[in-house]
């Protein structure tokens, strides 16, 4: 890249030999290690996410009440900025957490006043998609069925479970791969929290000292590169993972996937 | 409340300039994005071999983190890293990537029977395209065009650990003195920013999309 001589970067030709060093790869510090991290946050993230926001959808889905109030909030919370988030909860609230310990490797002995506020926007950040896409799910589906099933004695918490899950959970899972990516891309942000792992940590450290040629630009591309590559495996997982889960009879109908309202009216967004 | 405004006054004339700044860097990819992905759109909905290289590698180019896309496009472009153009060709590319898969889902919502009439009636190639399959595209393109706008806006902070000059500033300067003010304003800035934007696409979108106020009256 000859003609960006005078900005001053090392140059992108330096990301090859970058990852060809096998010292860049391996050990607490390589990208290896980074990996596991950013897996490991994106996992408690979505898990606990879902946990608060498939609940919840589902209720709301059943019951038909608080859509237009959780449809405004979604909205309105895609317009925070996590950076600006993250930063506010940094100041808020990192002062008043006084756990020193770590855990093992992923958790460093003092991380934690960061991660928290880290994972925490997250968190908040992952509830949206899902929470809408579940009662989405449960909205779209025929009414006849909801009755049928009621009309056969079940309850309303077994229509719920055995009927309005099994049936929305394409769509359940559409919001699942949604926030993934979107946790996957904004745990770069996180990194700007000092201490909190993942490959964000490459890359704004990787910032901080541009000029380096081991720890600077280079590792910083390499860990966008890395990022794009690992959400691009962990989306084909849940692809597949999706494909599996879903009930044969559902599958079947195959208008579901034209008609699934997160693939145009709601896209991913980037908040990385 | 007191120390937001103090600040707010304090401050005025650098945040105001933020807010310009910010207002056209957010806006400005949207337009690009949007004029560049209509065609591509189009031919990827209407020719199957343009639909691989614009849908499916577009999607790749979404997995980019921002902040390394702001700093590999100084090497690919031949600019300086503060450069504000490396802040709106990020941009400009996210949002093509999001909306060029947008359009063609759009056009592609267009019921084949619609199309049909629209040539039964004397409808060109290119009379159905523009005056029959584009307009009736609109409420998805637009919806696509809402989450490129909103995110667009938020995207643009994360441009301040880079250092370009604008609201995200105020979250930079926040924390480096641990005062809530900045971030707090910077906070309600960018929210503002994002909603109106939302609220003008959503204007614009109802404009083009007269019959659907008929169809409810």
């Amino acid at each position: 890249m000859k003609l960006a001589a005078d900005n001053g970067l090392p140059g992108l030709g330096r990301v090859v030999i970058w990852f060809n060093d096998p010292g860049n790869w391996w050990g607490s510090t390589g990208l290896l290690a980074h990996v596991r991290e950013h897996l490991v946050y994106t996992f408690v993230v979505v898990c606990t996410a879902a946990l608060i926001a498939v609940p919840v959808g589902l209720v709301i889905g059943h019951t038909g009440r608080g859509t237009t109030l959780i449809a405004g909030t979604s909205n309105a919370l895609r317009a925070v900025p996590a950076l600006g988030l993250l930063i506010f909860l940094i100041v808020v609230l990192s002062p008043r957490i006084h756990i020193r310990q770590g855990l093992g490797s992923t958790i460093p002995a003092g991380s934690v006043p960061y991660l928290i506020p880290a994972l925490l926007v997250l968190v908040i950040l992952a509830i949206p998609p899902i929470l809408t896409s579940t009662y989405a799910g449960v909205q779209s589906l025929e009414p006849a069925a909801r009755e049928a099933a009621a009309g056969t004695g079940m309850t309303p918490l077994q229509v719920i479970l055995k009927v309005e899950m099994p049936c929305s959970l394409p769509l359940i899972m559409s919001g699942l791969r949604s926030a993934t990516l979107q946790v996957i891309a904004t745990l770069t942000v996180a990194a700007y929290a000092p201490l909190v792992g993942g490959l964000g940590r490459l890359i704004v450290d990787g910032h901080q000292n541009l000029r380096d040629l081991r720890y600077g630009y280079p590792a910083m591309v390499a860990g966008g590169v890395s990022v794009a590559v690992l959400a691009l495996a962990v989306d084909a997982l849940l692809n597949l993972a999706q494909r599996l889960l879903t009930s044969p009879g559902i599958a079947l109908s195959g208008t579901r996937q034209r008609t699934n309202p997160m693939n145009s009216q709601n896209p991913v967004q980037n908040a990385g | 409340m007191n120390e937001l405004w103090t600040y707010l006054e304090a401050n005025w004339t650098q945040i105001r300039g933020w807010t310009l700044t910010t207002l056209w860097l957010a806006a400005v990819p949207v337009m690009a994005g949007l004029v560049l992905a209509l065609p591509c759109g189009w031919l990827a909905h209407r020719y199957r071999w343009a639909h691989g290289p614009f849908v499916s590698a577009m999607s790749i180019v979404y997995t980019v983190p921002s902040l390394v896309m702001f700093l590999v496009l100084p090497e690919l472009l031949g600019t300086k890293i503060l450069d504000p153009v490396n802040v709106v060709a990020a941009l400009t590319l996210y949002t093509f990537a999001l909306l060029v898969r947008t359009v063609a889902d759009g056009l592609a919502s267009v019921p084949a029977h619609t199309l049909a009439t629209a040539a039964a009636m004397g409808h060109t190639a290119r009379q159905q395209l523009l005056s029959v399959q584009l307009p009736l595209a609109v409420p998805v393109i637009g919806a696509g065009v809402r989450v490129a706008a909103v995110s667009n806006a938020s995207l643009v902070s994360v441009a301040s650990v880079v250092g370009t000059s604008q609201l995200g500033q105020l979250f930079i300067a926040g924390n480096n003195v641990g005062s809530l003010a900045p971030i707090i304003l910077g906070l309600v800035f960018f929210v503002t920013i994002a909603l109106a934007f939302d609220l003008i696409i959503v204007i614009i979108t109802r404009l083009l999309t007269p019959w659907h106020k008929a169809v409810a009256s």
